[in-house]
């Protein structure tokens, strides 16, 4: 058993998955020490020097940049518009409307947000495609694009749960369709493969998870707001800083070959 | 470091028995495991916590009404805005209610009288009078529900008892109970 266990271990460890995440194993030796002290995340978000090359704009198009800069853009106005906006059926839209007509500079902090919201799906797509056009996801570098795709699959997350937040006609069959497709999710989804096998029903599958009941109401607004606001910024942020470390600890940012 | 606090109190590895556990090795893992029970619970919870047990939701049941009311060979949209159901009448006289939601993807079609069909806004489905998908995305007629009369003679919708609708069949010989004759 401890033996199996111990094999099992070692498998993992000495796994491509494994190896792609962890530099250094944790044998607890003063070399490993020294090593989770100096590649720690903390010590290695902001460069003390970058290769020439990864200012050449032809090369990076300096997407992932933009893509973050939209998202302090994003944080900030967000963080503004929280102070008039509520999440609740009866004030949704109306906050909405209060924000743009009455609330000096109102207009101008919503069509920020608005429009960095647009910005930043599009800089992602164009992030991804950069780096897999220049061949940047190879190793080292395999896992920091795994990070990327759930980056990405976050972005388009927090662009679908702000939809809904204005609750006019268009937000809520948006997300009426979108949540929809829960619905054919295997094992999870009530009209998905293997649903009788799981027990799931309208009522009690990922669909009413998302929705808090089973049709698009004012539960459904309060849950996309904290998802929208919390959980998902918090997450994305999480990933960005390990996503930006990984970036320095595999080599800077690839050159041209 | 001169002493390796690691190997502390640890038998020396080649002594230790492949079989028996160490006192570190054990409450190591009783401690790994109580933190992976406790957030395997927590989890649990969280799932639980996001499924309250009351919604408040429009109920299920309503009363449309005497069914004099209904002109035969049309479809009322009468319950659309309230509980999102046409209560369609055939030339016969016959009865069935007919969910307004989109099999694409759930959108609300809009009855065109001037057209007889069912006409989707989201993505262009079209539908026949009894439901029947004859165009655009939606891959099945559109779902119906219970409609019985009350001793009073009222007409009673229960929109918790569905009559799903397959692909390709007829939606009155797929569910004939969804009929009521009058």
């Amino acid at each position: 058993m401890f033996r199996r266990l111990k094999e099992l271990k070692k498998n993992i460890l000495e796994s491509q998955v494994w190896r792609s995440m962890f530099r250094h194993d944790y044998a607890d030796t003063p070399r490993n020490r020294t090593l989770q002290i100096m590649s720690n995340v903390w010590m290695h978000l902001h460069p003390p020097k970058i290769r020439r090359h990864a200012i050449r704009i032809r090369f990076t198009w300096c997407m992932g940049g933009i893509t973050f800069l939209l998202f302090l853009v994003l944080t900030v106005t967000g963080v503004v518009l929280m102070f008039y906006y509520r999440p609740v059926a009866e004030y949704a839209y109306a906050d909405m409307k209060y924000l743009q007509f009455d609330v000096p500079f109102g207009m101008l902090v919503r069509n920020m947000h608005r429009w960095a919201a647009h910005g930043m799906v599009l800089s992602v797509w164009l992030h991804m495609f950069r780096v897999f056009m220049t061949g940047s996801y190879k190793s080292p570098r395999e896992f920091n694009w795994v990070i990327g795709v759930i980056l990405l699959t976050l972005t388009l997350l927090l662009s679908f749960t702000g939809y809904l937040l204005p609750w006019d006609q268009l937000s809520i069959w948006a997300v009426t369709v979108g949540t929809n497709m829960a619905r054919a999710t295997p094992l999870l989804g009530h009209e998905g493969p293997f649903a009788q096998v799981a027990g799931v029903t309208p009522r009690y599958d990922a669909r009413a998870f998302l929705l808090g009941g089973t049709i698009v109401g004012p539960p459904t607004l309060l849950r996309f707001y904290v998802l929208h606001c919390i959980f998902l910024p918090i997450l994305a942020s999480l990933l960005m800083i390990v996503h930006f470390w990984r970036i320095r600890k595999d080599g800077g940012i690839s050159g041209p070959l | 470091m001169g002493i390796d606090i690691a190997k502390v109190g640890a038998e020396p590895e080649e002594e230790r028995d492949a079989t028996t556990w160490s006192r570190r090795d054990f409450l190591s893992l009783a401690a790994w495991g109580g933190v992976l029970a406790f957030l395997s619970t927590v989890t649990v919870a969280f799932m639980r916590f996001m499924f309250p047990r009351v919604l408040f939701e429009p109920t299920p049941r309503f009363n449309a009404g005497r069914p004099d009311t209904f002109q035969p060979g049309t479809v009322d949209t009468r319950f659309i805005q309230s509980h999102r159901t046409w209560i369609v009448r055939y030339e016969d006289g016959s009865f069935f209610a007919m969910l307004a939601i989109c099999t694409h993807l759930g959108c609300t079609p809009n009855w065109i009288p001037a057209d007889r069909k069912y006409k989707c806004p989201c993505h262009g489905s079209g539908y026949y009078m009894d439901g029947f998908n004859y165009e655009g995305p939606a891959p099945r007629p559109m779902d119906r529900v219970k409609i019985a009369l009350s001793p009073e003679g009222d007409l009673l919708v229960d929109r918790s008892i569905l009559y799903s609708m397959k692909p390709g069949g007829d939606p009155d010989e797929q569910y004939p109970d969804s009929l009521l004759r009058a």
